[in-house]
C-alpha cells in the first residue's frame, strides 16, 4: 500500500475488499513514525500498542461487516481532547502527568466508528500560538524543510498527514489552529461552523471561538471525518441543534480586495491568484467584496482571545489535578504551580486577559471588542447576500524559519491576519492546497482559504473539490 | 487609554509567579500588545453594540446520575487526596491577624 496517495475512501474499499486488514494498515503508519517523527516531533506520544488492539477490533468488525466510514482508519488526535485514561497535557507542564478522566464527545464517536488512535499529536501550550513553538516539548517541524516551523496550533496533526504518520487528523482551530497548519504542511483543514461539533472534552482556550475540526489529505477525506464528528450534543451547551444540511450548488465567490492586497507576499499572492483563475475556468464567478470591518479582526482577537484564556486558565491552580508546587499557604500553591507550569505565551495572554478585563479597562478593551466583533460578523452576514463564499489566502506567508518569530508576539500574531475574523463570525471556513512557492531552494505549500455561511460546509467541500479537480 | 501596565499587579491578580527577568520582558510586551489591539479604538458602532448573541442554556435539574460514579475517576487526579476529599492547605485561620497573604 502507498500511503501518500492514499485517502479515506480509498481506505475504506481496500479495508472492505480485504485487500489489506486495519492492522496491515496501522503498522505501516506505526512504522512511518518510527521512521520520520524522530526528525519531525509530530507526536508527543505514539500509542503502539493499543493501536493495533483497536485495529484488531477493526478487522473484526470489517469482517461481520459492521464497517462504518471510519472503521480501521489510523487517526492523530491533538494533544488537548481528552481520551479517557490516557495523558492529555495540551503540550503544557502543568498537566504533564494529567491522565483524561472522561471521554471527549469526538473520541466517543470517533471509538463508535472503530477508528484506530494511533497518538497524540502535537500542539502549542493551550492552543496558544501559530507555528507549534509554544509547545512545552519541542517544537513540530515541517516535513517540507524540517528548519521550518509546521504551524500552529494544530502543527502535530497537520505535519503527521502531511508526512504520511497518520491519515487523518483531529484538530482544534481557534483563531486558525487547523487551517494554518494544514496551509503550511500542504494538507486540507476545516474549521466549522461554531457548534457543528461538540466541544465537550476539549480542552478550553477561548471558548466562544474553540472548535474541533478535521486535518486530511484531500477535501473528502476531511469531509469523512467532519461528518463522523459533527452533531448536537447536551454536553455543550453551545452546541448547535441538528438541522438539514443546506445544499447548494456555489456559483458565486467573493474576494475582499482591500483586505487581501496589503501584506501578503508576492508568491503567495500569485498562488491565490491562479487558483481564482482556475475556479473562473470551472463556471465560477469571482466578484470583489468590500468586508470593511475585517482589518480590527487582529485587534478584537487579540482581546477577546486572552481574555478568555485568562478565565479559562484559571482552573489550573495546581489543587484538583495536574502539576502542583507545595508551598505554605495555599495562596502559594496557586501562584508557584501557575508559576512553574505555564509557558511564557500562556503567561502573557493570562496577564493580557487579566488586564483587558479588569475594572476600570474592561469598557474600553473587552466590550468594545465584543461590540466590534459584532460587526465583524455583519460584514460576514452582508457578504453572504450576494456572494456563496468568501476567499482569502490562508496564510500571508509561507512556513517562516524556527526561531524567526517566537521572540516577537505581534509578528507571531501578525501571521493569523486571515484566519481570526472567521472565528469571530463563527462561520466556517476550509484551507485547500494552493500549490507551492520557494524559499531557499525549497518548495514550501501555502492554502486556499474558502469561507462559508454559517452551516455552510457542504457548499466549501464543493468548491475545495473543484480546487482539488482543476490543479 | 493608558500605557502604564503594572504587571506585578496583574500578575498577583491573576496568581502568577513571575520573576524578575521575566517582570521586565513583560513591562515592555505588554504595553506593546495593548497599543495594538487599541486600532479598535476607530471603529465605527453605529450599527453593532454589544449585544449577547448566544444564551447559556443550563440543563434542567432533573435525573442526577448515580452518587459517586465519577468520584474516584476524578479524585484520582488531585495531586493530594485523603479518602474520598481532595486536600488543600488550610483556607481560614483562627487567628485573622496573621492571615493576610492567604486568600
Amino acid at each position: 500500500m502507498e500511503l501518500s496517495a492514499l485517502t479515506v475512501m480509498e481506505a475504506r474499499r481496500a479495508l472492505d475488499a480485504k485487500k489489506f486488514s486495519a492492522r496491515e494498515l496501522t503498522e505501516a503508519y506505526l512504522k512511518e513514525i518510527a521512521l520520520r517523527d524522530p526528525d519531525i516531533h509530530a507526536y508527543l506520544e505514539v500509542w503502539a500498542e493499543t493501536a493495533l488492539a483497536e485495529a484488531q477490533e477493526a478487522d473484526e468488525r470489517i469482517r461481520e461487516g459492521n464497517a462504518l466510514s471510519l472503521t480501521g482508519i489510523p487517526v492523530a488526535i491533538k494533544d488537548n481532547i481528552l481520551i479517557k485514561g490516557r495523558h492529555a497535557s495540551a503540550a503544557s507542564k502543568i498537566l504533564e502527568s494529567y491522565v483524561a478522566s472522561y471521554d471527549a464527545t469526538v473520541t466517543t464517536k470517533l471509538k463508535n466508528e472503530g477508528a484506530v488512535f494511533l497518538g497524540r499529536a502535537n500542539m502549542d501550550e493551550f492552543a496558544l500560538g501559530s507555528s507549534t513553538e509554544n509547545s512545552a516539548y519541542g517544537v513540530t517541524k515541517n516535513p517540507y524543510d524540517t528548519s521550518r516551523v509546521a504551524g500552529g496550533t494544530s502543527g502535530g496533526p497537520a505535519a503527521a498527514v502531511a508526512a504520511n504518520m497518520a491519515l487523518v487528523g483531529l484538530g482544534s482551530d481557534t483563531g486558525g489552529s487547523i487551517r494554518q497548519p494544514a496551509a503550511l504542511c500542504g494538507v486540507v483543514g476545516l474549521k466549522p461552523t461554531y457548534g457543528a461539533v461538540s466541544r465537550f472534552g476539549l480542552m478550553a482556550a477561548a471558548s466562544s471561538l474553540d472548535q474541533i475540526g478535521p486535518i486530511g489529505k484531500t477535501v473528502g477525506d476531511v469531509e469523512a471525518v467532519f461528518n463522523a464528528i459533527r452533531g448536537h450534543d447536551t454536553n455543550d451547551s453551545t452546541s448547535l441543534p441538528d438541522t438539514a444540511v443546506y445544499v447548494k450548488k456555489p456559483k458565486v465567490i467573493g474576494v475582499p480586495r482591500a483586505f487581501v492586497s496589503s501584506g501578503v507576499e508576492k508568491d503567495v499572492s500569485l498562488r491565490f491568484e491562479s487558483v481564482l483563475n482556475n475556479l473562473r475556468k470551472a463556471g465560477y464567478e469571482i466578484r470583489d467584496i468590500e468586508l470593511p470591518n475585517l482589518t480590527y479582526s487582529l485587534a478584537v482577537y487579540y482581546i477577546i482571545n486572552p481574555a478568555e484564556v485568562s478565565t479559562n486558565l484559571a482552573r489550573f491552580d495546581g489543587i484538583r489535578y495536574g502539576l502542583s508546587e507545595p508551598a505554605e499557604t495555599i495562596g502559594d500553591v496557586y501562584t508557584k504551580t501557575r508559576g512553574r507550569g505555564f509557558g511564557p505565551e500562556a503567561r502573557r495572554r493570562i496577564l493580557v486577559g487579566t488586564f483587558v478585563l479588569s475594572s476600570g479597562y474592561a469598557d474600553a478593551y473587552y466590550r468594545k471588542a465584543r461590540a466590534v466583533r459584532s460587526l465583524v460578523r455583519e460584514d460576514f452576514k452582508k457578504a453572504f447576500e450576494s456572494v456563496d463564499a468568501v476567499a482569502t489566502p490562508t496564510s500571508p506567508i509561507p512556513a517562516f524559519k524556527i526561531g524567526e518569530k517566537s521572540d516577537d508576539p505581534l509578528a507571531m500574531y501578525a501571521a493569523d491576519i486571515f484566519t481570526v475574523p472567521v472565528n469571530l463570525a463563527g462561520v466556517p471556513a476550509i484551507s485547500v492546497p494552493a500549490g507551492t512557492v520557494t524559499r531557499d531552494g525549497k518548495e514550501l505549500p501555502v492554502g486556499f482559504q474558502a469561507i462559508g455561511s454559517h452551516g455552510g460546509e457542504e457548499m466549501l467541500f464543493t468548491i475545495g473539490k473543484d480546487i482539488e479537480q482543476t490543479r | 487609554m493608558t500605557h502604564k501596565v503594572d504587571v506585578r499587579a496583574l500578575a498577583s491578580l491573576a496568581r502568577l509567579d513571575v520573576s524578575d527577568e521575566e517582570l521586565a520582558r513583560l513591562e515592555k510586551e505588554i504595553p506593546a500588545i495593548l497599543e495594538f489591539v487599541e486600532a479598535i479604538k476607530n471603529a465605527s458602532l453605529k450599527v453593532a453594540e454589544d449585544k449577547p448573541t448566544l444564551m447559556n442554556v443550563m440543563r434542567d435539574d432533573i435525573n442526577p446520575h448515580e452518587g459517586g460514579l465519577y468520584s474516584e475517576d476524578l479524585l484520582s487526579a488531585a495531586p493530594m487526596r485523603r479518602g474520598n476529599s481532595v486536600v488543600v492547605k488550610q483556607v481560614l485561620h483562627k487567628d485573622k491577624g496573621k492571615k493576610t497573604k492567604d486568600r
